[in-house]
């Protein structure tokens, strides 16, 4: 009995001990947590709740906010001018993400051509990644030098030496977005590049020559071995093409400022110029809220996709 | 059908096909290498024309036809540069604020990695999930009360308004935590029997581990914030407080510039460090792209 009592004392003691110890772990831990958690908070989930909040509210800075309920979406989908502004930066948004095909295609076929070993490919591979690295603010300055509208300007130049009229370029609301296009898909190449470059690592070689020895020339192979074993790897590009463009803001703000005639106004542009130029932080936020969502059901969309595709179309 | 017996009969004609074969090959090596210099030449002609200008005086810049080599190599607008438009100072906030992120990150991201690796408590799935939660919130819903905040902390001009925001990172979290985890338990052990704290065990244990994932936690963070544009545009309204992107966007905006020797000679600028840390580094930068998908 009293050795019974005193194995309970110690086995008490020791869980006593033990939920002590796993107090005091819990604590740490959320001492090493924190940093990470207060930036999270104050700067990631605090202004997401309180843009979705913002978006309920008639709100142009300096004044107080008011609640309007829905009016601020009414304006965006249904109003007059309102839709036909937020219709217009969809639109453009869209007609530049034409870039992002383009720019996969363009990407493959360099990445199946650096897929060799020779001597050298690591230097080609490396100039391609050049613009990839480099800030988009200093590309967009070499740009607009590019397609400088005088005859002097780069483009211009080649133009009249092959005989056809000089250009305006940015400052043309017909080629203004093609140019931004053409620079986007220079300056994304890179990166998809590395990662197709990845994905086409990723296929076993013994596939390609049971192919060739069943007779199948290279565009069999490309068409069905490299293509469907690479989908997942284009999908995830494509998901992430889709992302940036919507985030776009930097070439457009150096470049064009949403001109001329508000033909480059994207939708990250758009909302800006709604935050930071006339100060209408309730409809900002609508627009971020709506943003927020088509960014989200995307990224869902990937996650689905990535886990549940197993290569074959 | 005669070719072919003849291909197996004699050794002459067998080796005369090698050579074929190996002529072929030949020719699609030089088809390759030709097609390629094209290309990379495409990708590189900005660069290549920004570098031409920035070297030509303000007479030659506006000649046509252009000169892909200039005349007369002139180093002045380089000068002018920085006469110009505080460049120096741009070069310092850009260099600190890149600096105290990349830092930030790497602190915050080992401390909080290690907790959801190595440390059992309650709420880790929980919080994990929260973690990786902030990955699908875009910077755009959260840009105007962010905004917002840090103009009611009055920290719009500061650098803690350009650092603070950028210190929590959930992809740095998510890889370092990969990395923790693949230490062996019996390190732990063994440092605990030697009378070893977790902070202890961290800092001489675990970082030293990891030293590759922190290495390209770090380059991302750094190019980043050291390419950041929208933030520092928005926080940023005097001078003496912008960063390099930012300082370069107002010098070449202004009304009626047309000094496009200086300009890219200031664009020069703001893109040869990180070029000259993209060829130390490369390859490491180029596999951690590959393996994460993550860019700067």
């Amino acid at each position: 009995m009293n050795k019974d009592s005193s194995d309970l004392q110690t086995e008490v003691a020791f869980r006593k001990g033990k939920k002590r110890r796993k107090r005091k772990e819990t604590l740490a831990a959320y001492a090493f947590l924190a940093p990470s958690l207060l930036i999270f908070l104050v700067f990631t989930f605090f202004p997401a709740i309180f843009s979705l909040v913002a978006g309920f509210l008639r709100w142009n800075l300096p004044f107080d906010p008011t609640f309007i309920s829905l009016r601020n979406y009414e304006y965006l989908f249904v109003d007059e001018i309102g839709a036909a502004a937020f219709g217009n930066a969809m639109l453009n948004t869209l007609y530049f993400m034409l870039g992002i095909p383009i720019n996969m295609a363009i990407s493959l076929c360099i990445a199946i051509l650096l897929n060799r070993r020779l001597p050298a490919v690591g230097l080609f591979r490396t100039a391609f990644f050049l613009p990839t690295m480099t800030s988009m603010a200093a590309i967009s300055v070499v740009w607009i030098w590019l397609y400088h509208p005088a005859d002097y300007g780069l483009f211009n130049s080649i133009l009249i030496q092959a005989g056809l009229p000089i250009q305006s370029w940015l400052r043309d609301p017909q080629l203004a977005m093609p140019c931004l296009i053409a620079m986007g898909v220079w300056r994304g190449m890179g990166y998809n590049i590395v990662i197709f470059l990845a994905g086409l690592q990723n296929i076993p070689g013994d596939l390609y020559e049971s192919a060739e020895i069943d007779g199948a020339n290279w565009l069999d192979q490309f068409r069905w071995i490299t293509l469907p074993l690479l989908s997942p790897t284009t999908f995830y590009i494509l998901i992430i093409g889709v992302i940036n463009s919507l985030k776009a803001f930097t070439e457009i703000d150096v470049m064009t400022q949403g001109g001329p005639l508000g033909v480059t106004t994207t939708i990250a542009y758009f909302l800006y110029q709604y935050a930071f130029q006339y100060f209408q932080i309730g409809l900002a936020s609508a627009i971020a809220v709506v943003l927020f969502l088509i960014t989200l059901i995307l990224t869902l969309i990937q996650f689905r996709f990535v886990e549940k595709r197993v290569h074959y179309v | 059908m005669s070719r072919r017996k003849n291909v197996f009969e004699g050794k002459r004609s067998l080796s005369s096909l090698f050579q074929s074969r190996k002529f072929r090959s030949w020719v699609a090596n030089i088809l390759w290498y030709a097609v390629m210099l094209v290309l990379a030449f495409l990708a590189v002609m900005p660069f290549l024309w920004m570098i031409s200008t920035s070297l030509k005086g303000p007479e030659e810049v506006f000649t046509y036809p252009p000169r892909w080599i200039p005349k007369a190599w002139c180093f002045q607008n380089y000068v002018d540069a920085f006469k110009a438009e505080p460049f120096a100072r741009y070069f310092y906030n850009s260099g600190l604020v890149a600096l105290c992120v990349t830092a930030g990150q790497l602190i915050s991201c080992s401390l909080a990695a290690f907790a959801f690796a190595r440390m059992e408590f309650w709420g880790k799935g929980f919080m994990f999930g929260l973690v990786l939660s902030t990955t699908m919130i875009s910077t755009q819903v959260t840009l105007v009360p962010s905004y917002l905040i840090i103009q009611k902390l009055d920290w719009i001009d500061t650098y803690q308004g350009l650092i603070i925001p950028f210190i929590a990172n959930a992809f740095g979290i998510f890889m370092l935590r990969q990395a923790f985890k693949t230490i062996p338990d019996e390190l732990e052990d063994a440092a605990k029997l030697d009378g070893c704290g977790r902070l202890r065990f961290l800092w001489k244990v675990c970082i030293p581990l990891v030293k590759p994932t922190l290495a390209a936690q770090a380059l991302f963070a750094f190019m980043g914030n050291w390419n950041a544009y929208l933030w520092p545009l928005i926080v940023t309204n005097r001078q003496e407080m912008r960063t390099l992107q930012i300082g370069l966007r107002y010098f070449v905006s202004q009304e009626g510039g047309t000094e496009w020797g200086v300009y890219m000679a200031a664009t020069m600028m703001v893109i040869t460090p990180l070029i000259v840390l993209y060829f130390t580094i490369q390859k490491s930068f180029i596999e951690g792209i590959a393996t994460t998908g993550l860019k700067g």
